[in-house]
């Protein structure tokens, strides 16, 4: 083989593994959403969590272009962009069960998840609430010099809330590099997001001259591709930039909201998941690509359950924090 | 040998110069707000630091006060040390959210993983003629709040140290400053020192009466003091200078040697910071005590603005004198 060929095949392989790679990442989160609702419904996690169910391929596109020390800020719907920064699970699900050993101690919970580690300055539970943080992150970054990027993760309830408008036009003024993503999953808690959102949603970051557009929120590929452009042009000091991914929530507003009729129609659930399920669609391009086999796509899915599993069972067998511990950490 | 003169400077020359000498100390400090650069804020507590540190540290906002106030607490996470201005302290319900539900729950929701070293500097104090929305003290309501810290300096000399602990603090503070005392002079040590959180001080030492009174108050309760005085009546003034972390020991050993308290701040009486510092010293001082715990704030109105009805809803150097005196029976 020429020098030529072996970089081809050598890029060819790269390729093939960050799709498989963003193949596994959709399955984690997919995995570990079921078995939330799983702990839920067998009355084992307290309280309720927010699933991500449907919308795997944003969080796995985007935080695929990031590096582990770029920041996020997540949504009250956080599990995915937190597993796909690269949370583990086992400590996730301790924290969703309140136990000592969860990312939080146990005193954050579902909608608190932080990680320094891995960039993940929270999931927040004030819808729109992390827009300050986010733009400060990269405030931050830019004053210290480091290159860091931030993504700012909300859903399309959040364009209601004044912060982001604020936070942009700062983010804008002062050249910083934020990425405001948007996922709009068609519904505001139980009302249709067209109930709610006034004119083109794309205009409003593009009045405070952020670049902005849409991308299919559903196709993991399109979502890195975009993001991956983003990405380098807030590293390459371009300032802010707003994608708007188009996807769609399986599942209710959170884990107990299992009668939606009222709100929308089963025909309209069954389509997405039949039609734009996108892990699905990214099997199938991988099998048609021929870059992975069948066999392959399965013994992924069969090592991710298994991961899962043990982390269910690791969070299930862990202790809860001593009570003495509620004192601590309100303040450094 | 003659005696060393005191430096006297004003309370906003020890704020400016807190500020500026722990962002020559530190070069993760810097200061975001309105009009904080050029114009120095409204009230000129910063001028000049924009000509030394520059427009990269002294940073002029849009008039955005959850929004740039969201970017301290971001900031604050990521390495950061700002200090972020809010013109009056009647804005802070305008960023209640970033305060009470981010910066001050974020290291305890993270189990300990994130912290806030944030301070928001911003202002009390009525009298300045400027009606309901920008004379308000609402010091309690941020006290409310677990995760926050709290001060109120009444003095220069206070206001430097407690500024310079406020900053290198890992915790969101708000400092509050009473915009009626910013051209106040007092003595200043010229080097670097700072005063700790919840650690009274006991402004005047008295034996028949104390008189527990925060910022804008001190001054207030020492007027009082003198005029008690005349009457034959001992006041002893203790300043808490944090609401929280809150000194109880000093107030309640104070009450207990004069068996007799009031406690007097400038926010609104109801439900207030004098509530409960009343409480605490009710319940730790209760059998040395030879009257019931008095207190005096602003009144349940919003601050008006024709200057006798303002007058009227604040306490005053004759309301406190006339309080302590009826307690003391003379």
């Amino acid at each position: 083989m020429t020098t030529e060929s072996k970089a081809a095949v050598a890029g060819a392989n790269v390729t093939a593994e960050k799709w498989l790679r963003m193949y596994r990442g959709m399955q984690m989160i997919r995995l570990f959403e079921e078995q939330v609702n799983e702990l839920y419904t067998r009355a084992v996690m307290p309280g309720l969590a927010h699933l991500y169910i449907g919308e795997e391929a944003v969080a796995v596109g985007i935080c695929d272009a990031l590096n582990r020390d770029d920041y996020i800020t997540s949504t009250h719907r956080g599990h995915g962009h937190c597993l796909a920064k690269g949370a583990a699970p086992d400590r996730m699900f301790a924290e969703l069960l309140g136990k000592e050993a969860g990312y939080c101690r146990g005193k954050g919970g579902s909608m608190h998840i932080a990680d320094p580690a891995s960039g993940n300055l929270g999931a927040n539970a004030i819808v729109g609430g992390s827009a300050g943080i986010a733009t400060g992150a990269a405030f931050s970054a830019k004053y210290r010099g480091t290159k860091q990027v931030t993504v700012c993760f909300f859903g399309e309830g959040a364009l209601g809330q004044g912060l982001l408008y604020e936070t942009m036009n700062l983010a804008r003024l002062w050249n910083l590099p934020v990425i405001y993503v948007c996922e709009n999953n068609m519904y505001n808690e139980y009302t249709h997001f067209s109930e709610t959102t006034a004119g083109e949603i794309l205009a409003r970051p593009a009045a405070f001259g952020i670049p902005a557009e849409s991308v299919d929120g559903q196709d993991v590929r399109a979502v890195h591709a975009t993001a991956s452009r983003l990405v380098e042009a807030a590293r390459a000091g371009k300032g802010p930039s707003f994608l708007l991914c188009n996807t769609y929530r399986y599942r209710g507003h959170h884990v107990g909201d299992v009668s939606r009729d009222y709100y929308r129609a089963k025909q309209e659930e069954q389509r997405w998941m039949t039609e734009k399920d996108p892990i699905r669609l990214h099997g199938e391009w991988l099998l048609k690509e021929k870059l992975a086999t069948q066999a392959q796509l399965d013994e992924i899915q069969a090592k991710a359950k298994a991961e899962i599993d043990a982390a269910v069972d690791f969070a299930l067998k862990a202790p809860y924090p001593a009570v003495g511990e509620v004192g601590e950490d309100v303040y450094a | 040998m003659p005696e060393v003169a005191v430096r006297e400077i004003t309370m906003a020359e020890a704020v400016r110069e807190a500020i500026s000498e722990e962002m020559r100390r530190d070069p993760s400090v810097f200061v975001m707000g309105e009009d904080v650069a050029e114009a120095g804020t409204p009230f000129k507590v910063l001028s000049g630091m924009v000509e030394e540190f520059g427009k990269s540290r002294v940073i002029d906002t849009p008039i955005s006060e959850p929004g740039f106030t969201g970017i301290g607490v971001g900031a604050a996470m990521t390495g950061l040390r700002p200090v972020v201005d809010i013109m009056f302290g009647d804005f802070l319900t305008l960023v209640m959210d970033q305060l009470v539900n981010q910066a001050a729950k974020v290291h305890y929701m993270s189990g300990g993983a994130w912290k806030v070293p944030l301070v928001l500097r911003t202002t009390l104090g009525a009298s300045r003629r400027s009606a309901a929305q920008h004379s308000q003290s609402l010091q309690a309501w941020l006290s409310h709040v677990p995760g926050l810290k709290v001060v109120l300096p009444s003095t220069p000399h206070d206001a430097k140290g407690l500024m310079k602990t406020a900053i290198r603090d890992d915790n969101p503070v708000i400092f509050f400053e009473d915009k009626m005392m910013f051209r106040l002079k007092g003595p200043v040590p010229a080097e670097d020192y700072t005063i700790p959180f919840g650690v009274a001080d006991i402004k005047r030492e008295g034996e028949d009466i104390t008189l527990v009174a925060t910022s804008s108050m001190v001054q207030v309760a020492l007027g009082a003091a003198t005029l008690l005085e005349e009457i034959g009546v001992s006041a002893e003034v203790v300043d808490p200078r944090t609401t929280w972390p809150l000194d109880e020991k000093t107030l309640i050993e104070s009450a207990k040697k004069t068996s007799r308290a009031i406690v007097i701040d400038e926010g609104y009486e109801r439900y207030g910071v004098t509530a409960e510092i009343a409480s605490v010293i009710a319940t730790g001082a209760f059998y040395d005590l030879d009257a019931p715990v008095k207190r005096i704030g602003a009144m349940h109105v919003p601050i008006p603005f024709s200057p006798p009805l303002e007058d009227a809803t604040i306490p005053t150097e004759k309301s406190v004198f006339e309080a302590a005196r009826a307690m003391c029976r003379k």
